[in-house]
């Protein structure tokens, strides 16, 4: 795949490097000329000196041929920006943005941004994960937020404790996809029954949200 | 009419001033509390500090009762964002923001949005000043 990254800091910087060896072809986009020397000497002709919510740094990039684009800077209207003209004027496939203010995220995807990182948002997760258990922890957000999948730890008063998954009631939309159990991940079938303490991924649809939040408490 | 301005730029700070004169409800948006400084002492309008892509400091602001929504921060992708984020979020009726890169405004027109580019602008005046002169 032909993989455009903007942004060569940490994050960005980190991602070319996994991407490259994992064999993908990478191009590292960095306005900052004085990073951009620094990044050249690890990624030479990978990396180019530019913005890239600006057209002309755009064609260079070769962005009509790209499969993914990612906007990893620092802000979120660049990141916003970035997204928007690489799939509006050049059909990108994927756009994909990291958000570090976790209330952009539903606005950048009714814009268009197919998929978004809130690093504030994961890490705050994970702080959670330690504290607290029956809180709905938001992983990941596909489609526009028409989809998202939840992390949740089920406490001793869990209504959907001790019974087999086959007779509970889940609303249309929700599918419970993993069970996370000491050292287990089951895979639920009809028959598993969820115990407390498991920690479930969920996949709900945006209009079951609510519908499941209410049922699991 | 309830206005809302993102942005005391020269041009955020004027328009306040001369929206606000013309009998409307302006609140007038920005970052720095320095650039607040130009709207003057007399200001009878709301001044914030806050950051117009935040939610929080557009609803200080009213924007769910506004009537329009102007952008004129000196950032580029900021007013698209707010701009869009507006849009979207608060349906307020009329929304203009100045794009100064000329292909961004091109770009951006083209999803509907009231796009000012004083840069596209000033290049025509003074092309048609010449062409007059010649």
């Amino acid at each position: 795949m032909y993989v455009i990254i903007v942004g060569g800091g940490q994050v960005g910087h980190s991602l070319a490097r996994l991407l490259m060896a994992e064999k993908h072809e990478v191009l590292l986009v960095e306005k900052d000329p004085a990073r951009y020397s620094k990044l050249s000497e690890e990624f030479g002709e990978s990396v180019i000196l530019g913005d890239g919510a600006e057209l002309d740094t755009l064609m260079d990039m070769g962005v009509n041929r790209a499969d993914v684009l990612v906007a990893v800077t620092g802000m979120d209207q660049d990141n916003l920006v970035i997204c928007q003209m690489a799939k509006v004027l050049y059909l990108i496939p994927k756009t994909i943005a990291r958000v570090n203010d976790p209330k952009n995220e539903e606005i950048f995807q009714s814009l268009g941004v197919d998929a978004t990182v809130s690093s504030t948002r994961i890490i705050g997760s994970l702080i959670e994960e330690k504290i607290d258990a029956g809180m709905f922890i938001p992983l990941l957000a596909l489609r526009g937020g028409e989809v998202e999948i939840f992390q949740t730890q089920l406490s001793s008063d869990s209504p959907i404790i001790d019974k087999k998954i086959s007779k509970l009631t889940l609303p249309q939309n929700c599918i419970i996809i993993a069970a996370l159990r000491e050292n287990q991940i089951i895979i639920p079938k009809g028959d598993t029954i969820l115990k407390e303490n498991d920690t479930i991924i969920t996949l709900v649809g945006k209009d079951a949200k609510d519908t499941f939040k209410k049922l699991f408490l | 009419m309830k206005i809302v301005i993102l942005g005391c730029s020269r041009v955020g700070a004027l328009l306040a001033t001369q929206l606000l004169s013309g009998g409307n409800e302006v609140s007038v948006i920005d970052q720095d509390p320095g650039s607040l400084k130009r709207l003057g002492r007399d200001f009878s309008g709301k001044a914030l500090l806050g950051i117009g892509i935040d939610e929080g400091a557009l609803k200080k602001a009213e924007i769910e009762k506004a009537n329009v929504f102007i952008a004129v921060t000196n950032d580029d992708n900021t007013n698209l964002m707010a701009a869009q984020l507006v849009r979207e979020k608060f349906k307020t009726p009329k929304i203009f923001l100045r794009v100064y890169d000329p292909k961004r405004a091109e770009a951006f027109k083209e999803l509907g949005l009231n796009i000012i580019c004083p840069t596209i602008d000033t290049a025509e005046k003074i092309e048609k000043f010449l062409s007059e002169r010649a």
